[in-house]
């Protein structure tokens, strides 16, 4: 009844046995010094903004450098510049922050590769590596309210959804793969008593990381939380639209007592940072969350450098389909809530409705009815349900696939304009009479735009939802529990839901078939991403065969 | 008779304590307003008196660990709300530590520092685990059947448990209960020893304050035949755990068949082998062989209490094991440096007594210790005990002593001292000290125990199963293994396309 973390001299005459070699870590070795230090010195870069909102006030402070070995600072480039970040309600920019170039990634590369070969990977036992992600999670929820008002502001969506999901869930995440950390094991492969084979799961080693403007705090903690339970360090990059809430994160783990080295934040573009990453020599494995075409060139990137392990989580045209026994009210509801949730701007969106002929007509009505009711405005305001898009150019992508739409003939049902003059704000728009093959139907939009057509069949339907390069998820709606078993079997997607929509969970894996990705998030399938199979084979009383 | 009693702490001062049945989240008297009295160990004085939980007490219990069952916690609460509880738990005894560790100290004579980093630790490290393990417990889906149907298995919490735990660990042997099956979402009725009831009672104000819903912790001290037979024959109980002696295994078996055939898992005794090779580091395993043994003053269910020296390093070996013996930090329990206390009881102290009576006359060599210490004064210690040159036959060699009494003799060949170390009722661990790779593995495949130790002994840790084979036990606690102990598997058939 005895742990090792605890064992000292408890016989006065052995003490070396008790001590020696058990005590796996002093716990120096993986928790540095709690003394809290936020910046390295008063000319570090700091974003600076003061909230005023009904749900919190207060002065923040947000370091922007480059956190890389436990330090901020600014590109080890002379050249490298400053990227401008803007406040997506008005158009205007909230601050401008040091941008990270390919020097800075060798450099976080190689402290993560340090870090992972002193005090972390193999070096720090699963349960601290767990206790250090709960630790983190509580500091999140300590802060919520700072972290939901910096993500409404950077990226647009509204405070209350940014709280009550990006936030609630990202700790949630980090919390989950706390438990994870001293819960992943290996296998015994019994072959013949000749032998002892087992498996052990050891960390990859140092990852690399590219992460997206939609969720910014959501992907991160999706990203981190399961490298690190598995042992990995990671260097991570935000999006160059969204950065402010990783960084705020690195003030958190400063305080959590991460390592140095551990987890190296960057900010940069895809083309500098987000390419050295997926090229990076070093690297022993990408992940990447964002655009088919992007996810299509890191895996170019990581195959011509070292192979290193990739795993992407990319676009999307979720279908959701909808039977006419379904509960109209809540069909109704979860289909506006697939597709305008976050603006649109999710990749596993309800994109493409289908709806059951006997009830189209009604549907499309209440479905107007519901859609055009959706207040569009200030992210802060509680009211609001949809804030601005994020960027001008998805403003004007977006639009573009509004014209689109006109021009290859398909109705507008409700929407298709833009909201005020300021900042990117474009209304709830519904198409209907649309045929497969128009862009509109085929292409991710990535905005608050879906396509509604009617199906007589479960076949046809099926068939329907079937015919794209992506597959990440669908939904439907019915109340025959046979049909919804048999239409989620026959779906080709990473995600089925059944009389709900956009539902995510950190112990529910997420991810793509076709085009839509390689491999899992979340879940224990998150952990396989982070982890290598290493065979152990022990010859226990074989002789060797050669004749010699 | 009061629900709560004052007493002098060693460092602490004057503390108040419950002495009361915690049931619904309230302190109660036994409605047969009879109580039972402790000893502490380290005077043989009276220690504290504790209401003594009846039938119509147990019937309380699990009436109100059922309703919580139905209504607050099992299937009506996420895994994840019962894991930010479990985690709350661990914080709590994390903050109270010392303060727990010295009532443990105090009533089950282990050292105080021991009771702290040891007990107290050990058991903040059983509730995180399972705390983590919560949400990660997976079903399966089959899907070995085309579009004719569909089936997958959910892993349910049985239900309300019984769970009756001993004396040498009264607060981690707690923990090892309670943590995994609320984490599987069980409700349990406790029973702590009858000898060491109160931390486990410090534990419900703990549970209460953590904001666990009342009758999902429902604690009920008292004796054996009385409030654990209650128990273990209670037809609405789904499942009673046990660990303790092979005795009271059986009884508590016995009753569960004939009462609601509850389910039951038992942790029992052991008398289990370390194995020494010529091969072997001598002042290593020695250290390991006297922890093993000495740890918890010998009581202990894997302790390691019968000793295989291979014939080349025999003598050598038993001196070294000797010379650890005569420095062991023998003395008082509110002493920071004391590693080895008394014995539980006065009961136990002349049983141990018996034992190196009954051994030294079949025959064996009394090395070191074989008495009472000579600084007892009233207390239960008895002195770290070799027995040496013993054979197969005897008592001392059959039977768990459980005191701090180690039974040695020597060995020729590997297949002998399989043979040897298999010749045992019990089977709850073994160690094995060896410098050959192969010898090493074959040996452990060929010991039936259900630990084994490689060059190491007595390392416990929240995430690797321990238990028993043959009597030692029936089923695994902790790991991913102690959650299945409280959960039962569902199989839902879906029917797509079948038609009758």
């Amino acid at each position: 009844m005895i742990s090792p973390a605890r064992v000292t001299s408890i016989l006065r005459s052995a003490p070396r046995c008790i001590n020696q070699n058990v005590s796996l870590q002093s716990t120096s070795s993986y928790v540095r010094n709690r003394s809290i230090r936020f910046f390295n010195s008063m000319s570090d870069p700091t974003f600076t903004h003061e909230f005023n909102h009904s749900a919190f006030k207060g002065k923040v402070e947000v370091p922007t450098g480059l956190y890389i070995n436990g330090k901020w600072s600014k590109s080890l480039d002379k050249n490298a510049k400053t990227i401008d970040v803007y406040n997506p309600s008005t158009g205007e920019v909230l601050t401008s922050i040091p941008e990270g170039r390919q020097a800075d990634v060798d450099e976080a590369v190689k402290q993560a590769h340090v870090a992972f070969n002193t005090t972390w990977g193999l070096h720090a036992p699963g349960f601290k590596r767990g206790e250090l992600l709960i630790k983190i999670a509580e500091l999140m929820e300590r802060d919520a309210d700072i972290l939901a008002s910096i993500e409404a502001l950077d990226n647009g969506k509204t405070f209350t959804a940014a709280r009550d999901f990006d936030v609630v869930e990202s700790a949630r995440t980090f919390r989950y793969y706390g438990g994870w950390a001293d819960k992943i094991h290996g296998k015994v492969i019994e072959t013949t008593e000749a032998k002892l084979a087992y498996t052990r799961h050891e960390p990859v080693g140092v990852c690399g990381q590219i992460i997206p403007w939609n969720f910014p705090l959501l992907m991160f903690a999706w990203k981190i939380a399961p490298a690190v339970a598995a042992g990995c360090t990671v260097v991570i990059k935000p999006s160059e639209l969204t950065p402010l809430t990783a960084l705020y994160m690195t003030k958190l783990f400063e305080e959590a007592g991460v390592p140095p080295g551990v987890i190296n934040v960057i900010v940069g573009y895809g083309n500098t940072v987000g390419s050295a990453l997926a090229a990076h020599p070093d690297v022993d494995k990408v992940a990447f969350t964002g655009s088919t075409p992007v996810g299509r060139l890191v895996m170019e990137e990581a195959s011509k450098s070292n192979i290193k392990k990739v795993s992407l989580e990319l676009g999307g045209k979720g279908s959701n389909i909808i039977f006419e026994d379904a509960d109209f009210d809540e069909a109704v509801k979860y289909a506006a809530q697939g597709i305008f949730f976050n603006h649109g701007q999710t990749c596993c969106a309800g994109s493409r409705i289908y709806v059951q002929k006997p009830i189209y007509e009604k549907f499309v009505n209440a479905f107007k009815e519901a859609s055009s009711r959706l207040k569009v405005g200030d992210p802060f305001e509680p009211t609001t349900y949809q804030g601005p898009q994020v960027s001008q150019l998805q403003y004007d992508r977006i639009m573009k696939y509004v014209e689109h739409g006109k021009d290859e003939g398909a109705t507008i049902i409700t929407g298709g304009k833009r909201v005020g003059d300021a900042g990117y704000f474009i209304q709830p728009t519904v198409f209907g009479d649309v045929k497969p093959d128009m862009k509109i139907v085929k292409e991710e939009i990535f905005g608050p735009v879906v396509v509604v057509s009617p199906f007589e069949k479960e076949e046809e339907v099926i068939e329907s939802a079937n015919d794209s390069v992506y597959g990440l998820a669908s939904a439907v709606f019915t109340q025959d529990i046979s049909r919804a078993t048999r239409v989620a079997a026959n779906l080709k997607a990473g995600t089925i839901w059944i009389n709900c929509y956009n539902e995510l969970h950190p112990q529910i894996p997420f991810g793509g078939f076709k085009q839509s990705g390689l491999g899992r998030e979340l879940g224990e399938y998150a952990l396989e991403n982070y982890t290598e199979i290493k065979a152990v084979q022990i010859n226990v009383s074989g002789k060797c065969g050669i004749p010699l | 008779m009061p629900t709560h009693a004052t007493i002098e702490v060693p460092n602490l001062g004057r503390v108040q304590v419950p002495t009361g049945l915690f049931i619904d989240n309230e302190w109660v008297e036994s409605l047969s307003k009879e109580t039972f009295s402790t000893v502490d160990p380290a005077t043989g004085k009276p220690f504290l008196d504790f209401e003594h939980a009846k039938k119509e007490d147990v019937n309380r219990a699990v009436a109100s660990s059922r309703k919580a069952f139905n209504t607050v916690w099992g299937n009506n609460v996420a895994a994840t709300d019962r894991a930010a509880l479990l985690n709350k738990f661990a914080d709590l005894m994390e903050r109270d530590a010392a303060k727990i560790g010295a009532l443990e100290s105090l009533n089950s004579g282990k050292g105080v520092r021991i009771a702290r980093e040891f007990d107290v630790g050990d058991s903040i490290a059983a509730f995180r685990y399972y705390a983590g393990l919560a949400d990660k417990s997976h079903g399966q889906t089959i899907n070995h059947f085309g579009g004719e149907k569909f089936v997958y298995t959910l892993h349910q919490p049985i239900g309300v448990c019984g769970q009756i735990i001993p004396w040498n660990y009264p607060l981690m042997m707690w923990a090892w209960k309670v943590a995994p099956a609320l984490a599987a979402g069980c409700t349990v009725v406790m029973k702590p020893s009858e000898l060491t009831p109160l931390t486990a009672l410090v534990m419900c104000d703990l549970a209460k304050e953590a904001g666990i819903p009342a009758g999902v912790i429902n604690t009920l001290p008292g004796l054996g035949a009385t409030t654990g037979d209650a128990i273990c024959r209670h037809m609405d109980i789904d499942k009673v755990a046990f660990t303790g002696s092979v005795i009271t295994g059986r009884r508590i078996a016995i009753a569960a068949a004939e009462s609601n055939l509850k389910k039951v898992t038992l942790e029992l005794g052991g008398k289990s082998p370390s194995i020494i090779f010529d091969s072997a580091d001598v002042e290593q395993a020695a250290s390991w062989v006297a922890m093993g043994i000495w740890f918890n003053s010998g009581q202990d269910c894997t302790a390691s209490s019968r000793l295989y020296v291979q014939e080349g390093i025999y003598d050598q070996f038993i001196d070294a094991l000797a010379s650890k013996a005569k420095a062991c930090a023998i003395g008082q329990p509110s002493d920071e440096t004391t590693s080895f206390g008394p014995l539980i009881s006065e009961g136990q102290r002349d049983k141990v007594l018996k034992y190196i009576e009954s051994g030294r006359s079949e025959g064996a060599r009394v090395v070191t210790g074989g008495q009472k210490w000579d600084k007892s004064n009233g207390g239960f210690w008895v002195e770290p005990t070799i027995l040496a040159d013993t054979t197969i036959g005897m008592k001392v060699v059959q039977e768990e002593i459980f005191g701090p009494v180690i039974v040695a003799s020597r060995f020729k060949t590997e297949e002998e001292v399989i043979d040897l170390a298999n010749n045992t009722a019990f089977g709850l661990a073994a160690s094995v000290f060896t410098n050959d790779a192969m010898q090493q593995t074959r040996l452990a495949h060929s010991i039936d125990a259900g630990t084994i130790w490689l060059n190491q002994y007595g390392i416990l840790h929240p995430s690797v199963p321990f238990g028993g084979f043959k009597t030692s036990g029936i089923g695994r606690e902790l790991g991913t293994y102690g959650l299945e102990a409280y959960q039962q598997v569902k199989a839902v058939h879906q029917n797509l396309t079948q038609t009758m």
